[in-house]
C-alpha cells in the first residue's frame, strides 16, 4: 500500500495498516446485519400503521376501535408510525449499513471493533426503554414531542440512548478513518468512507440540539413525577428551537446515505463510472456546511423570532438546495455513462438501456424520480412566505412521503436487495417480487403523495389530525381521498411484498452461486481530487462557525429570556 | 442482482487511486483546482442563477407586498391569561376605527375561544395567538393566515378579507386527545365569516 508521492523523507514512519480479514468483516457483517433486521421489523410496523391513517383519513375505515388493547388513538398509531418509521428504521438501517460500507470502502478493519456492538445494544436498549411507554399511551406526543407535552421519562431517556449509541457508531468510525489516515497520509480517503464519515460527522453536530433539549430542558420536568420535587417548568419555544436545530440536519442524516449509494455504488449497478468524483467530495462538505443553520424554517410560523433570523436561515437554505441540485446532474451523468455502455443512444432513449430488470437498481432509480418531486416541494416549502399556504397541512406529510419516505426508504429497499442477499448468503427471494415491491412502492407513493399535497395546497386540511372524525370533513376533498386510498392500495402490496421478500430471502435455504461484493462505481478521470476536498478542518470548522453564527444570538436571547411558565401536560 | 456488481471492486477503490498509471512524479505535481467538465460547469451556473432568482423573489415578494411570517411580538405568562387587564381575559373582535378590527384569541384544548369571528368585507383585521396549555397551531383556510401559537408568546398577523364568505380557522399542531371523548385537537376549529357589503352587521364586539 505505498501509495503515490512519498518523497524520500516521508517514507521513514509510516505505519502499515492491518490487513481486513475475513474474521473481523464477519464481526461488521454480524452487527451490519442485526443493525437492518431491527430496522426492517420496525418498519414493518410502521407502514402498517401508515396504512390505518390513511385509511382513517379517507373514511374508509376507522380501525382504531378494533385495536383496542394494543392501541388506543389514532395519535398513539401516529406517535410510533413516525417514530419506527422516520426514527427507528432510518437510524438502524444507515448505521448497518454504513459500518458495512465503511471498512470495506477504507480496506482497513475497525480501529475498536467492540465498539459496533456495543453501539448496537446501546441503541437496542433505547429502542425498547422507548417503545414501552409508548405501547402503554404514555408517550402519546408524537415523534416530535413538543413541550409542554409531557411523556414516560422512559421515552425521553429511551431517545436518548438511541441517539448515544449512533453517536458511537459515529465515534467507531472516526477512530478507523484516523488511524487510517496516519498510515496512509498522502492518499486521498476512498469516496464512500469519506461521504459516510461526513454523513455522521453531520449527524453528531446536528443530535447535539436535541440532546441538550432533553437533557436540561425536557428531563428535569419528566422526572419530577417519578421523584417527587417540583417541575423547575419549560419554555416551549426555547424547546422547539432547539428541536429544529436537530430537525433540518435530521433530514439530512436520512438522505445522504440515499447520496453515498446513488453517487458511488449504483453507476456500478449499471455499469457506468462516477462522473465527477472529486464533485461529489465538494457536494457532501457542502452538506455539512448547510444542512444546520437552516433551522428556522421549520419555525416560519412561530412567534418570538425576529423575522429577520426567519431570512437569514431562508438564505442558507437555499444553499443547501444547491448541491443537490449539482447532485442531479453528476448521479444522472453517471448512469448515463453506463446506459450508453449498455449500448444506449439518442437524447433520451438512453434511459431505456439502464439496469431496470436488476430490483436493486430499479428501486433506487425510481427513488431518484420521486425525489424531483420533493426537492421541488421542498424549495416551495422554504420559500419563507409561501410557506405560509403550507405550513402544517397535509401538504407537508405529502412531501416527507416523497423525500425520506421514498428517496430514502426506497433506496435502502434498493440497498437492501443485494445488501441482505450478502449478509445472508441467500439468494434474494425473487427478483421479480422485489421489482414488482419497488414500482408499487413508486406508484403507491406518487398517488398517495399527490393527494395530499393537494388536500393541504387548494383546501388547507391539518396534517397530524384525526380527520374522519373532524367537525370540517368536507365533500370537497373526496377525490384527493379517493386518489389518496388508490395510493394505500398499492402501498399495502408494496409493504406486504417487502417484509415477504426480506423473511423469505433470511429463512429459505437457498444458498448463494457466487459470492456478492459490494458495487463500487469507479471515477471516470482517475486523476484524485484535489487535497482541500480531502482536508477536514476548513469544512467542520466552517460548519461550526455557521452554526454558532446562525443560532448563536437567537438561542443567547432565548436562554437569556427564558421564561419556565408552562408545566409539562398530559392531553391524551 | 446483475453480475457486473458483483465483481470485488472494492480491492480496487481502498487505498484511494494506488491504481493511477501516472506514477509518483506526476502525482506530485498535483492541482488544487476542482476540474469541471463543461456541461456540468453549465448546469452548475444554471443552478446558482436558480438559487438566486428564488431569493430575490421571495424577497421582493416579502418586501412590497406584505406577505410575511409571524415575529417577535410580546410574551405573555400563560398562567395569567384570566387576570384582569390582560388583554387575552376578554378575548374576541374589537373595531379600531371602520374598517379596521382586531382580534384577541386565546388557543386551548381543544378549542378557540373566540371560535366565531364576523367582519365586513374588505376589512383589515389583526390577529394576536396565545396558548394557554399546550401548543396549537391556526391556518385560516384559503388565506395565508398560518401560524403557531405557543405558551408564553404572542403571534401576530394582519390580513384583509376581500371576499365574503366562511372561512374555516383550524387547529393544525397535535394538541392532544383522549379516547373515547368526543372532542379532542380534530374538533378544535372556528369560523370566520366575511360578511357582504350590504350586510355590514355589528361585528360581535366583546
Ligand atoms: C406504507 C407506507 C406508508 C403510509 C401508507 C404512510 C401514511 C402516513 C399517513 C396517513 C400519515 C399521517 C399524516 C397526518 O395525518 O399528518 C403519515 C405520517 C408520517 N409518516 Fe408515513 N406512511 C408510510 C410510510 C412512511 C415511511 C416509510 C416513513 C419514513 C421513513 C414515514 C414517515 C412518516 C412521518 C414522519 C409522519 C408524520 C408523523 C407525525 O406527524 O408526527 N411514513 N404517514
Ligand atoms: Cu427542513
Ligand atoms: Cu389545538
Amino acid at each position: 500500500m505505498s501509495v503515490q508521492a512519498l518523497s524520500g523523507a516521508d517514507v521513514k514512519a509510516t505505519p502499515q495498516s492491518p490487513p481486513l480479514t475475513a474474521e473481523h468483516l464477519k464481526l461488521v457483517d454480524r452487527v451490519a446485519g442485526w443493525n437492518i433486521l431491527v430496522g426492517v421489523l420496525a418498519l414493518s410496523i410502521g407502514a402498517l400503521l401508515g396504512v390505518f391513517q390513511g385509511l382513517e383519513h379517507a373514511r374508509v375505515i376507522d380501525i382504531y376501535p378494533w385495536l383496542q388493547p394494543v392501541i388506543k388513538t389514532y395519535y398513539q398509531g401516529l406517535t410510533l408510525h413516525g417514530a419506527l418509521n422516520a426514527v427507528v428504521w432510518t437510524t438502524f438501517f444507515i448505521c448497518g449499513f454504513f459500518t458495512f460500507a465503511f471498512v470495506r470502502s477504507l480496506n482497513r478493519p475497525l480501529k475498536y471493533p467492540k465498539l459496533s456492538v456495543i453501539a448496537f445494544f446501546v441503541m437496542l436498549a433505547g429502542l425498547i426503554i422507548a417503545a414501552v411507554p409508548m405501547l402503554m399511551n404514555n408517550a402519546t406526543v408524537l415523534y416530535t414531542f413538543y413541550p409542554p407535552l409531557m411523556a414516560d421519562w422512559a421515552f425521553y431517556v429511551g431517545l436518548t440512548l438511541l441517539v448515544v449509541g449512533s453517536w458511537i457508531v459515529g465515534y467507531s468510525m472516526y477512530f478507523t478513518y484516523y488511524a487510517w489516515r496516519k498510515e496512509n497520509p498522502e492518499v486521498r480517503a476512498p469516496f464512500i468512507a469519506l461521504a459516510s464519515t461526513i454523513t455522521m460527522v453531520l449527524w453528531q453536530i446536528a443530535t447535539l440540539g436535541v440532546a441538550a433539549e432533553i437533557l436540561f430542558l425536557i428531563l428535569p420536568n419528566a422526572f419530577a413525577p417519578v421523584f417527587g420535587y417540583t417541575a423547575p417548568g419549560l419554555d416551549p419555544l426555547l424547546s422547539r428551537t432547539l428541536f429544529w436545530w436537530f430537525g433540518h440536519p435530521l433530514v439530512y442524516f436520512w438522505l445522504l446515505p440515499a447520496y453515498v449509494s446513488w453517487y458511488a455504488m449504483l453507476p456500478a449497478q449499471t455499469n457506468g463510472k462516477m462522473f465527477s468524483e472529486p464533485l461529489a467530495r465538494l457536494v457532501f462538505w457542502l452538506f455539512l456546511l448547510f444542512s444546520t443553520p437552516v433551522g428556522f424554517h421549520h419555525q416560519y410560523a412561530d412567534p418570538g423570532i425576529p423575522e429577520i433570523w426567519k431570512y437569514i436561515h431562508m438564505l442558507f437554505t437555499f444553499g443547501v438546495g444547491f448541491p443537490s441540485l449539482i447532485t442531479a446532474f453528476t448521479v444522472v451523468a453517471s448512469l448515463e455513462i453506463g446506459a450508453r455502455a449498455r449500448g444506449g443512444k439518442g437524447y433520451l432513449r438512453w434511459i431505456g438501456r439502464l439496469n431496470w430488470g436488476d430490483p436493486s437498481y430499479a428501486a433506487q432509480n425510481l427513488a431518484m424520480i420521486l425525489f424531483i418531486f420533493g426537492g421541488i416541494g421542498g424549495i416551495i416549502n422554504a420559500s419563507y412566505n409561501v410557506n405560509m399556504a403550507t405550513h402544517n397541512t397535509m401538504w407537508v406529510p405529502g412531501h416527507f412521503h416523497l423525500t425520506v419516505g421514498s428517496a430514502s426508504t426506497l433506496t435502502f429497499f434498493g440497498i437492501t436487495y443485494w445488501l441482505v442477499p450478502k449478509l445472508t448468503n441467500r439468494k434474494l427471494f425473487t427478483p421479480k417480487l422485489a421489482l414488482a415491491q419497488a414500482w408499487t412502492w413508486f406508484f403507491g407513493m406518487l398517488f398517495f403523495s399527490n393527494a395530499y399535497h393537494t388536500l393541504g395546497l387548494v383546501f388547507s386540511v391539518p396534517r397530524r389530525t384525526m380527520l374522519g372524525q373532524a367537525p370540517y370533513y368536507s365533500e370537497q376533498w373526496n377525490l384527493q381521498m379517493m386518489e389518496s386510498v388508490l395510493g394505500l392500495a398499492f402501498l399495502t402490496i408494496s409493504a406486504t411484498l417487502y417484509f415477504a421478500i426480506m423473511l423469505f430471502t433470511w429463512i429459505l435455504p437457498r444458498k448463494l452461486d457466487k459470492p456478492i461484493e459490494m458495487p463500487v462505481a469507479q471515477p471516470l478521470d482517475p486523476k484524485p481530487a484535489p487535497k482541500w476536498l480531502d482536508t477536514w478542518w476548513p469544512w467542520l470548522n466552517g460548519a461550526i462557525a455557521l452554526v454558532i453564527l446562525s443560532y448563536g444570538p437567537m438561542l443567547f436571547q432565548l436562554i437569556r429570556d427564558a421564561e419556565f411558565w408552562s408545566r409539562g401536560i398530559r392531553v391524551w | 442482482m446483475s453480475e457486473q456488481t458483483h465483481e470485488t471492486e472494492h480491492a480496487a477503490e481502498s487505498g484511494g487511486h494506488s491504481a493511477d498509471p501516472h506514477g509518483a512524479a506526476e502525482n506530485h505535481t498535483e492541482e488544487s483546482a476542482l476540474h469541471i467538465e463543461k456541461w456540468e460547469g453549465i448546469w452548475i451556473r444554471i443552478a446558482v442563477g436558480m438559487t438566486v432568482v428564488f431569493i430575490v423573489a421571495i424577497t421582493i415578494a416579502a418586501l412590497s407586498f406584505g406577505i410575511t411570517v409571524p415575529g417577535a411580538t410580546a410574551r405573555i405568562n400563560p398562567t395569567t391569561l384570566n387576570q384582569e387587564g390582560n388583554p387575552f381575559a376578554t378575548p374576541g373582535v374589537r373595531e379600531l376605527a371602520p374598517g379596521k378590527y382586531e382580534v384577541y384569541m386565546v388557543a386551548q384544548t381543544w378549542n378557540f375561544v373566540p371560535d366565531r369571528i364576523e367582519v365586513p368585507v374588505g376589512s383589515e383585521v389583526t390577529f394576536y395567538l396565545t396558548a394557554r396549555d399546550v401548543i396549537h397551531g391556526v391556518k385560516f383556510a384559503e388565506t395565508n393566515v398560518n401560524m403557531m401559537a405557543l405558551p408564553g408568546q404572542v403571534s401576530t398577523l394582519k390580513a384583509t378579507f376581500d371576499k365574503p364568505g366562511t372561512y374555516n380557522y383550524i387547529c393544525h399542531e397535535y394538541c392532544g386527545y383522549v379516547a373515547g371523548a368526543p372532542i379532542g385537537h380534530h374538533t378544535m376549529y372556528g369560523q370566520l365569516i366575511v360578511l357582504p357589503a350590504n350586510e355590514t352587521a355589528q361585528a360581535t364586539t366583546e
